[in-house]
């Protein structure tokens, strides 16, 4: 399967196009969030990063940073576990007209649901491939809240090229994880009652 | 023993930990992706390569350095103070080097230490032996996605429908599973501690992640329920990072403790298919990492 390549800032035609299963490349400049961020983005009005989050894809990762010269070089980026932030991701994506999130293990029914609404998908990344993903990491442009929330937490504005993922929940209302859960729990109701 | 020296053992055997899978662990990789197809083949093919990528420029396998668990058994020359010093120093200019991400921050307030010491952190246990000059450290690092889904089940439990029994315990062992889907990065190990009380229940499931995945368990019931629960656990079909698949975990290994008769703990610690676990010890006063 030939993967689709993404470039940001990435509209909505081309992100409703994108169906569960799809491997996409994205290149382009993203911004990394996690907690803190996410609480941020929700609680305040964010200026700095709100010309980037239109259009743009928020990746969840707290890298590994080193000190290049006077910038900042990537030096282990995977995905880290999404659904911390069900509770703010589909008010980030409504609010900043987000296009897309990359993370790992998926996440809930509303950003799902706020996925279908204003036209986003979830990517998922595979977890614990920081050396292969900081590589994707070309240029750190920027940072913000760096002091505050340390360095796991803090904005890296990431310049990528060709950063590898996974669609697995799209803008129609499916999720991989949803399916998967449901065909596991099931199973394992089978397989319950061969234990003795 | 010197404390600067054995620090310097420490920071190689962090830096080891962190950018260099061990054989084990990478041949059971292997072994699950030539079994697997289509993008639970290629996800197992993608982890490979990481890992192979980590090991040549050394660099941590993933961003997530995780807790420092470290177990040290010392002869009676060597006091555990110094270990603990030692460790809290060599976890400190590790994460100078960037072999360690900053992981250890304030419980409440968030606020990072900036070298992954803190209350707590790095957690040392240290074990006396009789044996002089005796040195034997044993690491695990262990990222936060796979430790969030870790559980800890008292039985009877009326959900499962489990009680105070092996089949009790193997439905919990299951059920964890389940719960887990990909969130801890499957595929993984899971660990078990069955017996004990809280705190005690779970260290024996995070000791059993120092065990080989392919040490076989030396209790022959054991051993017939860490193959069995392999088995079933795999046939879930969460798959690599849970996109579906044969392999969800590639171990399960199981620990008991006595217990008071009140209490019944099941405990279960996910290990990540980033599985950084390394040892160092003495011998004649020179260090040999496995």
């Amino acid at each position: 399967m030939a993967n689709k390549a993404i470039r940001l800032p990435v509209d909505e035609a081309a992100i409703r196009a994108l169906a569960v299963g799809d491997e996409v490349e994205i290149s382009g400049v993203m911004i990394t969030a996690r907690d803190a961020a996410h609480k941020y983005m929700v609680e305040s009005d964010a200026a700095e990063v709100r010309e980037l989050l239109r259009g743009g894809i928020i990746y969840h990762c707290g890298p590994v940073v080193a000190r290049d010269g006077a910038g900042w070089r990537f030096v282990a980026a995977g995905p880290t576990t999404s659904i911390r932030e069900e509770p703010y991701e589909h008010e980030v994506i409504r609010r900043y007209g987000l296009r897309g999130v990359i993370g790992k293990g998926g996440m809930g029914p509303r950003t799902l649901e706020a996925c279908k609404l204003h036209g986003a998908v979830y990517l998922h990344a595979i977890g614990g491939l920081a050396v292969l993903l900081a590589q994707a990491v070309k240029q750190v442009r920027a940072v913000h809240r760096l002091e505050e929330f340390g360095p796991p937490e803090a904005m890296w504005v990431i310049e990528v090229e060709r950063f590898p993922a996974v669609v697995t929940m799209d803008a129609h209302g499916r999720s991989l994880h949803a399916e998967v859960l449901e065909r596991s729990t099931a199973r394992a109701r089978e397989l319950m009652r061969t234990f003795t | 023993m010197d404390e600067r020296q054995l620090t310097a053992w420490l920071l190689e055997l962090i830096r080891r930990t962190s950018t260099d899978l061990p054989a084990d662990v990478e041949a059971a990789l292997v072994a699950a992706r030539d079994r697997e197809e289509g993008r639970a083949r290629s996800t197992l093919d993608w982890i490979l390569k990481n890992c192979a990528e980590a090991r040549a420029r050394s660099m941590p396998i993933c961003q997530d350095t995780g807790t420092l668990i470290l177990h040290v058994e010392h002869g009676p020359d060597v006091g555990p103070w110094l270990i603990e010093r030692a460790a809290r120093a060599a976890a400190a200019e590790a994460t100078r080097q960037s072999f360690l991400r900053p992981n250890a921050v304030s419980p409440v307030s968030g606020k990072n230490s900036g070298d992954n010491t803190g209350l707590g952190a790095p957690f040392v246990t240290c074990h006396g032996v009789e044996e002089p000059g005796a040195l034997r450290a044993s690491l695990v690092l262990k990222g936060g996605g796979c430790e969030n889904v870790g559980i800890q089940y008292s039985l009877p439990d009326d959900r499962l429908g489990a009680g105070r029994d092996w089949r009790g315990v193997k439905a919990c062992i299951l059920d964890a599973a389940l719960q887990a889907q990909g969130f801890g990065c499957a595929p993984g190990v899971l660990g078990v501690g069955v017996g004990g009380d809280r705190a005690t229940s779970y260290l024996e499931s995070k000791a059993q992640l120092f065990r080989r995945v392919d040490e076989v368990n030396p209790d022959p019931e054991l051993a017939a329920v860490e193959a069995e629960l392999l088995g079933k656990v795999n046939q879930l079909g969460v798959g690599p990072m849970g996109f579906g698949g044969q392999t969800t975990v590639f171990g399960v290994k199981l620990g008991l403790r006595h217990r008071v008769p009140a209490s019944f703990f099941v405990s279960v610690s996910y290990m990540c298919w980033a599985y950084r676990r390394r040892s160092l010890r003495l011998e004649r006063g020179q260090p040999v990492y496995g």
